[in-house]
């Protein structure tokens, strides 16, 4: 493996009373679409903001290319950021808002123009260089400051919640592009975010944090099918807990008491005991009003008591006798898939123990 | 179809459509302007007492221009305005971004006694003054010319720099912080990053904060009468002073060129300050 771009190593943040950052230590690879995922005040922001500079790690070490550039001011960082508000100037043109940064780092005049039109281009720009920023929607804004960043050659981009003042639609078109972006620039980008869609779709690798630390690194598929634990199996996607007791194991198997689905037996390869939790994802949930012919699957009975209609998909809460919830996510496959059960019927959900984590509460 | 023509039925805030209010608004501009109106419509009285019209004539206007003392009381008080505008716009602009900027012990307590200025009697200001300079410092007389106006520069300093801070600070405070760690991130020292970003966002509070300095000096009686000595009369002291002998149209006359003169530069200051404002939005 090749050298990190940049290595967090036990970085600890306090501020008077909290601890925002709490001994984050991993590696981040050039080149590499990062996320940083989590719920406001996690700390994602703070440690960010360590990594531009704008803010000093109480202890620990940030390490990009090589330089230790924990004390390194803000301006001499190899490193550009696109803020949340975006940021870009009020009083300068967008071509002079994008050629800002390398006016005063002295470029030459001509030098600046050409890159600075390449930055636009870039992101598809060009044909409003001598706008004025209150003359471009938000998207384009933060075109602006896209390419304002890109244009001074980082050798990390960070994002600061890039896409959260953009509509949905809009939203979705700019997660491509970034992506793209991103592999045709070649440059590191590090994303905050606390929106799991965005970080899925976009990110090679995300951390989750939570209350400053990092929970877990992984790559998107990994980190929804296989979380370390309750909260990152709960903060990404929807997922049907289930509290129960451990009571035995045999080879990969694990066997638990719970309270609403009674004994099961699922595959786990590590040892477990004591109290765990149970969980399945609501799509990998099947729902039909006949028993599941397959002895192999586990699962229970219940009365369908919401309904929710998303037109490609339809989300049902089936509540069962022990007082359980359990969500399941259907696709509307056919159009007369919706038609086939109503609220209040009652129903059988069951689904396959491979997909049930076991994860330690 | 005659419904078509008739207006739509008043909304809850249409104010402006309301008869009351329109007749109030009214009698606001009317007694504001009026006495300035007759002040200005009574300088080309030919009258010397000034109580009746008796014809039109600009021959006090004239005079004014050659009455020596008052045009030298003229010059006097727009040095003094430069002069002390100048100094407490830029003291006043350092006020508002330590203010804005900085968190230090006692901050609170010191945006407080600067703005004593502002609510202190005008009056005790002037004795304070007064005291000061002829008591610790020596009364700046005899000094050439313009620094015998020093003394009632400082006064005039004094007073007006916590209305630009104040002006000043609150323009900066709709300042968007992530324009400052932009210009950083983009590899701008502090000194770059004040004058390219944070200058242009302050600008139109700057202005205004000048404005309003330059015409607080331009006016101010009480406190430049304490500062004030025999060679040294401004223009509303002086005014005052031939006032009472007897209100001639050559006070209308000199008046109305002040009048002029700071609505003048109020329409100057509007206009310079119109572009930021779309800028803003």
């Amino acid at each position: 493996m090749s050298e990190p771009i940049i290595s967090i190593r036990n970085v600890n943040k306090e501020f008077p009373g909290v601890m925002a950052v709490d001994n984050a230590s991993f590696d981040i690879e050039a080149n590499e679409f990062f996320a940083l995922l989590g719920p406001s005040g996690c700390g994602k922001t703070t440690l960010l903001r360590m990594i531009a500079g704008f803010e000093t790690p109480t202890s620990g070490e940030i390490i990009i290319d090589g330089q230790d550039i924990s004390h390194v001011p803000a301006n001499q960082r190899p490193v550009n950021m696109v803020f949340q508000s975006y940021a870009v100037f009020p009083h300068m043109s967008v071509i002079d808002n994008v050629g800002y940064g390398l006016k005063v780092t002295g470029v030459p005049a001509n030098e600046i123009s050409t890159r600075a039109s390449e930055a636009l281009e870039r992101v598809k720009l060009g044909n409003l260089a001598n706008r004025k920023p209150d003359q471009l929607s938000g998207g384009q804004r933060q075109r602006v400051a896209l390419a304002r960043a890109l244009v001074k050659r980082p050798k990390v981009l960070l994002l600061d919640e890039p896409l959260s003042a953009l509509d949905a639609k809009l939203r979705e078109q700019m997660q491509l592009e970034l992506a793209h972006l991103q592999e045709d620039v070649g440059i590191t980008f590090i994303i905050v975010t606390h929106d799991q869609d965005e970080a899925l779709s976009m990110a090679d690798r995300i951390a989750v944090m939570h209350e400053g630390r990092v929970d877990q690194i992984a790559a998107p598929d990994v980190l929804y099918e296989q979380p370390h634990n309750r909260f990152v199996a709960d903060f990404i996607g929807k997922v049907n807990l289930f509290e129960g007791t451990v009571t035995g194991a045999r080879g990969k198997t694990v066997s638990i008491d719970t309270a609403g689905l009674g004994k099961v037996q699922v595959p786990h390869a590590e040892a477990a005991d004591g109290s765990v939790s149970l969980a399945v994802r609501p799509e990998k949930v099947r729902i039909s009003k006949t028993a599941p012919r397959s002895k192999s699957v586990m699962g229970t009975k219940g009365r369908i008591a919401d309904w929710a209609y998303y037109g490609d998909v339809s989300h049902m809460f089936v509540e069962t006798e022990k007082g359980l919830r359990i969500g399941v996510i259907i696709q509307n496959e056919t159009r007369k898939t919706v038609d086939a059960m109503d609220v209040g019927d009652i129903v059988h959900v069951y689904w396959s123990p491979e997909d049930t984590l076991l994860l330690n509460s | 179809m005659l419904e078509m023509f008739k207006r739509a039925p008043q909304g809850p805030l249409d104010y402006s459509r309301r008869l009351w209010l329109r007749f109030f608004a009214a009698a606001i501009f009317v007694l504001l302007y009026l006495p300035i109106f007759t002040l200005v419509i009574f300088s080309f009285n030919d009258s010397k007492r000034n109580v009746v019209w008796r014809g039109f004539t600009t021959k006090y206007y004239e005079k004014a221009w050659n009455n020596d003392s008052l045009i030298e009381a003229f010059v006097n008080s727009i040095t003094i305005a430069v002069a002390s505008t100048i100094v407490s716009t830029i003291l006043g602009a350092m006020i508002a971004i330590l203010l804005w900027r900085f968190r230090f012990p006692f901050k609170a307590a010191y945006e407080g006694f600067m703005a004593l200025p502002i609510v202190i009697p005008e009056i005790c200001m002037g004795v304070a003054m007064l005291a000061f300079f002829s008591r610790v410092t020596g009364y700046p007389t005899g000094w050439m010319w313009p620094f015998n106006l020093s003394a009632i520069t400082a006064a005039h300093i004094a007073f007006t720099f916590p209305f630009v801070a104040i002006v000043i600070r609150a323009r900066m405070a709709g300042f968007n912080r992530e324009l400052e760690e932009a210009s950083k991130d983009l590899g701008a020292n502090e000194w770059q990053t004040f004058w390219n970003v944070i200058f242009p966002y302050m600008r139109p509070g700057v202005v205004a904060g000048a404005l309003l300095a330059f015409t607080l000096s331009l006016d101010d009686f009480v406190i430049t009468f304490f500062t004030s000595g025999p060679d040294t009369l401004t223009f509303p002291v002086k005014v005052y002073s031939m006032v009472r002998f007897s209100v001639t149209p050559e006070v209308n006359a000199a008046s109305t060129i002040l009048v002029i003169i700071t609505v003048v530069l109020t329409l100057i200051a509007m206009r310079l300050q119109a572009p930021d404002k779309t800028e803003v939005a």
